[in-house]
């Protein structure tokens, strides 16, 4: 595995295999009533969050504190950040302070290779997320979902299908999976209204369908994406009503899904516009396991980034 | 030269004679469980736990495996490493008497890190260590309790223990480090 987890594309299969079995044996930590390994004592993981977030964040700090490692959260807001210092300045100051990893979050494509390549820091660098471009361990984590649903929890997703539905133009969330489930063998079709497709998607390794209805029938799992108006500018659909009419999960949609399929969706909802409350809280939807399985696989990441020598 | 210091069936005795030796220090088999260290003490601690069956059947006690990947304190001389089972049974170890099964004793940390893996798990009443070959130069203030046989090496000898079960042969082999 490389020494920072920039992209989900920069994982061989094997190296996301060995991610997602160790998270599996990880897993089990999460039920016991010590919830706390010893691994990372001493070890200081900063949590650099330039964007909100509620989940990712509170999901990397679990992590790290059930592997022992001393953790500092860090956000722009109420930081020197508002007062315009720089990426750089502030990559010094977390090098001054020792950090052993930083998990960083911006609104700003390719912040975290900034990071991590400038030579400002020693520290691994972790993608949590960077403008439109990657979110690799939501991919991680949505790969480990499937994984335990479909394949029994091992291997990789070879031959399972999945589609991803909605805003695949602002999603860091469908390109990173888009990589990494090629990556694990699976077959991936993007359903958007062209207008919310990013340029260059033909050249990526999945199908993309403008029509919802026709993959249904033949999908292992559907995860639906939010619909990120925080970061449109333009009106990329005539209106709220006909988005969720021709690309929302609803009931009668639900219906078409084979026996065996799941219902995923990386969150925050917009619940009644890319998913129907009824199928966001049904027996098929996988949403909340998502979130437990997102403390694990993170767990496994800062394990095999930072539990073994320093190169 | 590689040299076999143990066969199939001498093996089968020393497993055997620990079995017996179990229950007659722990008064039966009624309140143990043993727990193999990944990846050779697990089948070990399974045809411990068959001796004892056919000893006293009825009274095979439950086995687990404890990995201890996580609290080896040599994590940060080497690579990551990937993570083993670890496998408690249903039970669960506290109140009960635990017996660590392992391949071979050296140094004594592997056995470290289990006392605390095992402390993450719940509180014994007890913790016994049993191993198959204990080769010595130890660091740390520990003993097995069962030892299938002593083997007496140097540091430059590596010792290897394989099972069928992993290996497809039963046997342990001394042979000088490259």
């Amino acid at each position: 595995m490389n020494r920072h987890l920039l992209s989900a594309g920069d994982l061989s299969h094997d190296d996301a295999v060995q991610v997602l079995d160790t998270a599996r044996e990880l897993a089990a930590v999460s039920n016991r009533e010590v919830k706390k390994l010893p691994t990372l004592r001493g070890r200081t993981v900063v949590n650099l969050f330039f964007e909100d977030s509620t989940r990712t964040r509170i999901s990397f700090e679990a992590a790290a504190k059930r592997l022992s490692a001393d953790v500092i959260n860090f956000s722009a807001k109420g930081s020197s950040i508002s007062k315009g210092e720089s990426l750089k300045d502030t990559a010094l100051t977390l090098q001054a302070m020792g950090a052993d990893a930083v998990v960083i979050r911006h609104g700003a494509s390719g912040a975290p290779h900034r990071l991590a390549t400038s030579g400002w820091i020693e520290a691994a660098v972790v993608n949590a997320g960077d403008g439109t471009h990657e979110h690799p361990t939501q991919a991680l984590l949505d790969a480990y979902t499937m994984r335990e649903h479909l394949a029994d929890g091992e291997g990789d997703l070879e031959g399972r299908r999945v589609t991803i539905v909605g805003d695949v133009l602002h999603s860091r969330v469908a390109r990173s999976n888009v990589l990494l489930l090629d990556t694990l063998g699976a077959h991936v079709t993007l359903v958007a209204p062209p207008t919310l497709l990013p340029v260059g998607v033909e050249s990526w390794p999945c199908e993309v369908s403008y029509d919802l209805d026709s993959p249904l029938p033949g999908a292992d799992a559907v995860m639906m994406l939010r619909v990120q108006r925080e970061r449109m500018s333009a009106a990329y659909f005539p209106s709220e009503r006909e988005y969720s009419r021709r690309y929302g999960l609803d009931g009668r949609r639900a219906a078409m899904l084979p026996e065996h399929a799941i219902v995923m969706h990386p969150g925050p909802m917009n619940r009644g516009m890319e998913i129907t409350a009824d199928v966001a809280d049904g027996s098929r939807s996988v949403i909340v396991e998502q979130v437990t399985n997102g403390v694990s696989v993170r767990m496994a990441v800062l394990y095999l980034l930072l539990g073994g020598q320093i190169s | 030269m590689p040299t076999r210091v143990l066969d199939q069936s001498d093996i089968h005795r020393a497993l055997s004679r620990i079995a017996h030796e179990i229950l007659e220090r722990e008064k039966g088999a009624g309140n143990l469980v043993l727990l193999g260290i990944p990846s050779r003490g697990v089948p070990l601690a399974h045809r411990i736990a068959e001796r004892i069956e056919h000893i006293e059947p009825g009274t095979a006690p439950p086995v687990g495996s404890l990995d201890i990947t996580m609290f080896r304190d040599d994590l940060r001389l080497r690579p990551a490493r990937a993570l083993e089972r670890t496998d408690v049974p249903a039970g669960g170890i506290d109140g009960r008497t635990v017996v660590l099964v392992d391949d071979v004793l050296f140094s004594g940390r592997s056995v470290r890190a289990a006392l605390d893996a095992l402390s993450e798990l719940g509180r014994p009443e007890a913790v016994r260590l049993a191993v198959l070959v204990d080769r010595g130069h130890r660091e740390l203030p520990i003993r097995a309790d069962y030892v299938g046989k002593n083997v007496p090496t140097s540091l430059r000898e590596s010792v290897h223990v394989r099972v069928v079960e992993t290996d497809g042969t039963d046997e342990v082999v001394i042979g000088e480090d490259s």
